[in-house]
């Protein structure tokens, strides 16, 4: 297969960047997104260019660290990580744009790099069960219905990603924040933070400089792990409680 | 914002439903125009209940206006650099142009307030003493009501993505079944409320309602 690629090239953080185009031949059909770059940099390196910079990890949709934006689509055309989206999802001779996340929260380190450390810092205010550890309890010391058990695994498979921080129009991250109050909120050992937890993590997303959600849905639709729309009314309804119980 | 929104759906519902009352003739609008001046009476001085009621709406306007612009410049800083391509997968329209739209509201309602309440404009040059017969008189022009019908789709599209967005902000879609539903009455409600606000401008140029 034979693609044009429109890449964004910046060469650090502080110097503006802009569009390069690059023609790559000979692509196989089972490659990777990833592995199709791959190429083009074993192509630059060998005529003594710089190499396109991404990032990627584990190369199997479970790190979060690989987001691209590809032809104007979070992670490109299919619901899953640009790792695993494979070239067969495009057509022979398809122009693709590849940028980074926009986001003035995640701000480019260079190329297709971003930082996406502004949710480090919101997970750092609440993201987690504050537990002395030692030895492991019995498994059933603590009961969780099934259907409670069973949404806080679905909304816990949040990598991380960024996505839905890419896609949405107001740049923001409410289903991250959405999914990590749900996935906490809905288990036993969540109560006892709850909230506080959802005060610290919205003040911390705010001054993060994300934007305020209005619900557009475009977040979903571009979540690679398919979270719901419904965490961010989740959000909302444990927001209200806690600013009901004075937090 | 959400709250605000309520107040207003809750407004142009019994608005709306004031509005019907032209199909009862001259003297049944005439006397709901009326009533609403009295309602309350003698608790309430005259005018009084209406009174409440506009400032209930003026103060709500001013909040979500200012929600409005907070969101609009909140959305503006948190990407200052745009995509060079960007598509929308899964978004209505309604819900991408909640702003243009609510600007669209704006400039609409300073000219309905001009025209009915406290201008009151007569197209035609009659008199406007007599609310039914200055309705009569605007929307017998047939510019004027094409300004109400594009006015009315935007007040449906607003309120389409508006309902579900206002359960979504106060917390009442926590499930699927609840999505669907916040959904479907907002399609619901943007239908009959600009439907039902359309109505009688269109009945009036059609000549079924007459002086
Ligand atoms: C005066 C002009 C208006 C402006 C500038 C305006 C603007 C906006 C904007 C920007 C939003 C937020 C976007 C969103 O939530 O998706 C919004 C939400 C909303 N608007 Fe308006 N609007 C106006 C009038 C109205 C009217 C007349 C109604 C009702 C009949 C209404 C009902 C709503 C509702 C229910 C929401 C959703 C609230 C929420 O998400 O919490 N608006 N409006
Ligand atoms: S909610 Fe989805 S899109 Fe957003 S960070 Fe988590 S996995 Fe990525
Ligand atoms: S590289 Fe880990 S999810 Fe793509």
């Amino acid at each position: 297969m034979k693609f044009t690629l429109n890449i964004w090239r910046q060469p650090d953080a502080v110097t503006a960047g802009k569009i390069h185009t690059y023609e790559l031949d000979e692509v196989s059909e089972d490659m990777s997104f990833l592995e199709m770059l791959d190429v083009l940099n074993e192509d630059l390196n060998a005529k003594g260019e710089e190499p396109v910079a991404f990032d990627s990890d584990c190369r199997e949709g479970i790190c979060g660290s690989c987001g691209l934006m590809i032809n104007g689509e979070a992670h490109g055309p299919e619901v899953t990580t640009t790792c695993q989206l494979h070239m067969r999802s495009f057509k022979d001779g398809d122009s693709i744009t590849i940028e980074p996340w926009r986001a003035d929260a995640f701000p480019v380190i260079k190329d297709l790099v971003v930082d996406r450390g502004a949710f480090d810092r919101i997970i750092q205010q609440g993201g987690y069960i504050s537990v002395n550890t030692g030895a492991a309890p019995d498994a059933h010391a603590t009961p969780v219905p099934k259907d409670k058990a069973d949404r806080a695994f679905d909304v816990a498979t949040c990598i991380s990603c960024g996505a839905c921080v890419a896609a949405c129009p107001n740049g923001s991250a409410s289903l991250f924040v959405g999914a990590k109050i749900t996935h906490l909120g809905e288990l036993p050992q969540g109560q006892a933070e709850r909230d506080t937890r959802v005060v610290n993590m919205v003040a911390q997303h705010d001054h993060e400089g994300f934007g305020g959600c209005t619900n557009i849905g475009e977040c979903t639709a571009a979540c690679p792990k398919e979270i719901p729309l419904d965490v961010i009314s989740r959000l909302n309804w444990d927001l209200h409680a806690a600013l009901r119980h004075g937090k | 914002m959400a709250v605000s929104g309520l107040i207003f759906i809750g407004f142009v519902l019994t608005h709306m439903y004031g509005n019907l009352k032209a199909f009862g003739g001259h003297d049944s609008f005439n006397e709901y125009a009326h009533h609403i001046r009295e309602f309350g009476e003698p608790i309430l001085p005259h005018e009084g209940a209406l009174w409440i009621i506009r400032v209930a709406l003026i103060v709500s306007l001013v909040v979500h206006v200012a929600c409005a612009v907070a969101l609009w410049r909140r959305a503006a800083k948190a990407r200052s650099v745009k995509y060079v391509v960007k598509k929308s997968k899964a978004s209505s329209l309604s819900s991408r142009t909640m702003r243009w739209g609510g600007i669209t509201l704006l400039v609409f309602i300073v000219w309905h307030l001009l025209n009915f309440t406290i201008g009151k404009v007569n197209v035609q040059g009659g008199a406007t003493d007599d609310p039914y017969n200055l309705m009569v008189d605007s929307f017998d022009v047939w510019w004027l009501t094409l300004l109400y019908l594009v006015a009315m789709v935007a007040l449906g599209m607003h309120l389409h993505h508006g309902v579900f967005s206002a359960a979504q902000t106060l917390g009442l879609t926590n499930n699927d079944k609840a999505r669907r539903n916040a959904k479907a009455a907002g399609a619901l409600l943007a239908v009959v409320i600009a439907g039902g606000f359309s109505l009688v401008p269109i009945f009036v140029l059609a000549g079924v309602i007459t002086k």
